[in-house]
């Protein structure tokens, strides 16, 4: 499998906080990568350093064989990546099906009536396609995390990044969110997921990264994580977030 | 005193001199009023988007405009163009037409007033918009355009229907340089004959004729803003069901 993510030595700074301190991976493509760690050692930076919504220190960001950059990112979001956000962000002034149309209509310049055909057979993914003429603000938060990751489908990028996409949810939503994530796993969509469910993670990780201080602590297989993890960071990380 | 006010001879005296003082100074004051609405929102879009642009000069060109604007007079500001702005240019005694003189006073001074709504109206959209937006491949005049302006406009439209409201009684400041807006007029036929309860009655009856509509057409926005948004009805075609 050829690579779709290759990241070489990130470094991200806010100012004099380091966040990321030396980061190296690489996502093959199709693979599902999930990455856990401390709340604030980096992970959110990291996933948004990918798509350019922060601006990488130094360090080399490529994507589908094509470096990451101030002028390409745009593009390359275009064709290889999208995201799905912890507050969801849709754009609360479009109905449901506008808000999956608005890339394809605007960016990708599908025609009209394509775009909404597809539009609706992404939403019957998530099981929302009888809410296609609803406003965001009409749903509840799990409707609306499941609108957001029919936008993603929507676009038909390769690569999907989520952002902790269930932590904002109530505990009785978070479900519904993970069966569609864990749907879309079976298709050959790179994942890329900042996420706290171990279970999603075992069921669905080929590999699980584990963040701590900017750094890539250790990496494996969910067997090899919740089993015998090696660093004392990681049990103690585990210990907490497991129970 | 109060006899003076029903004297039907001053009341006569003003159907006469209506056409020739009242009509005119009314439609002047209109003109004026579109125009220099049209100048207003035209300034206030363009230093409005220039006060949230990530480049710094802009921003301080923006504010530099609001602050000079918004801590002068705006009677000051007129003179200024009436009188001193002209000596800067020629020294042959050219004044500048009055048409322009009051499109240009209300214009540049309410075109402040209304970056800074403009302003707000942007920053009250919550960055996860751009970032989505972002994350899609919108660029950022299309982020503007398609996401956050569309948001912005409900915020904003009543502020913007009050600032309408303001700049057709802010045109009154015209009479100050002989602006031959309806205020100047008032003034003239007042004096000249002496009989100002009829002059000023008459005028005030004028104003509130532009402005009392503004004024609940901003109050109808006001209301309409808070609403929250009912379902779109989609016309699903019988093959999308189907489907
Ligand atoms: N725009 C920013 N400006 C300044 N500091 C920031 C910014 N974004 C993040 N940080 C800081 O960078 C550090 C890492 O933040 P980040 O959001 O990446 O952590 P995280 O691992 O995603 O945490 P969490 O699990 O709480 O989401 C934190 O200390 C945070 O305060
Ligand atoms: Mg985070």
């Amino acid at each position: 499998m050829p690579d779709m993510v290759k990241v070489e030595n990130l470094k991200k700074n806010f100012g004099d906080l380091e966040v990321l301190k030396d980061i190296s991976l690489t996502v093959k493509e199709g693979e599902k990568l999930v990455i856990i760690g401390p709340s604030g050692s980096g992970k959110s930076t990291f996933i948004r350093c990918i798509n350019y919504l922060e601006e990488p220190t130094s360090g080399k960001i490529t994507v589908a064989g094509t470096e990451v950059t101030k002028k390409n990112h745009l593009e390359l979001a275009k064709k290889y990546s999208s995201m799905v956000f912890q507050q969801f962000n849709l754009y609360p002034h479009l109905t449901v099906l506008e808000n999956l149309t608005l890339a394809p209509i605007k960016l990708q310049h599908v025609p009209k009536e394509e775009a909404k055909k597809n539009a609706l057979s992404c939403l019957e993914r998530v099981g929302l396609k009888e809410k296609a003429g609803n406003y965001p603000i009409q749903l509840s938060g799990g409707q609306q995390q499941r609108v957001a990751i029919a936008r993603s489908l929507c676009t038909k990028q390769p690569l999907i990044l989520f952002d902790e996409p269930t932590s904002a949810l109530d505990p009785e939503m978070v479900q519904e969110v993970l069966s569609v994530m864990v749907e879309l796993a079976h298709e050959n969509i790179t994942m890329i997921c900042v996420t706290h469910e171990m279970g999603f993670a075992r069921q669905v990780a080929d590999r699980v990264i584990f963040m701590d201080g900017g750094y890539i602590l250790e990496e494996g297989t969910p067997e090899h994580f919740f089993d015998c993890p090696e660093h004392e960071r990681t049990k103690a990380f585990l210990s907490k977030i497991l129970h | 005193m109060i006899k003076g006010l029903f004297d039907p001879k001053r009341w006569n005296a003003l159907f006469q001199a209506f056409p020739e003082y009242y009509i005119p100074g009314f439609l002047m004051t209109l003109k004026i009023s579109l125009v220099g609405l049209a100048v207003s929102l035209a300034l206030g879009v363009v230093f409005g988007l220039l006060s949230t642009a990530k480049f710094k000069p802009f921003r301080i060109i923006s504010r530099i405009y609001v602050e000079l604007i918004q801590n002068t007079p705006l009677a000051l500001q007129v003179v200024c163009y009436y009188s001193i702005l002209p000596m800067l240019f020629t020294n042959t005694g050219f004044r500048i037409p009055k048409f322009i003189l009051g499109v240009v006073g209300v214009g540049v001074y309410h075109g402040a007033y209304i970056a800074e709504v403009i302003r707000t109206g942007i920053e009250a959209i919550p960055k996860g918009q751009s970032e989505a937006a972002s994350s899609q491949g919108f660029s950022y005049l299309e982020t503007m355009y398609h996401i956050v302006l569309p948001q912005t406009v409900k915020i904003i439209l009543p502020p913007l229907a009050n600032q309408a409201l303001g700049l057709v009684k802010n045109t009154s400041i015209l009479a100050m340089v002989a602006g031959m807006d309806l205020m100047y007029f008032t003034d003239s036929w007042g004096s000249e004959r002496g009989y100002f309860a009829q002059a000023y009655f008459t005028s005030a009856v004028m104003y509130f004729i532009i402005c009392f509509p503004l004024a609940r057409l901003a109050r109808y926005l006001e209301i309409r803003s808070m609403k929250l948004p009912t379902a779109k009805r989609l016309e699903i075609t019988a093959d999308e069901e189907v489907a």
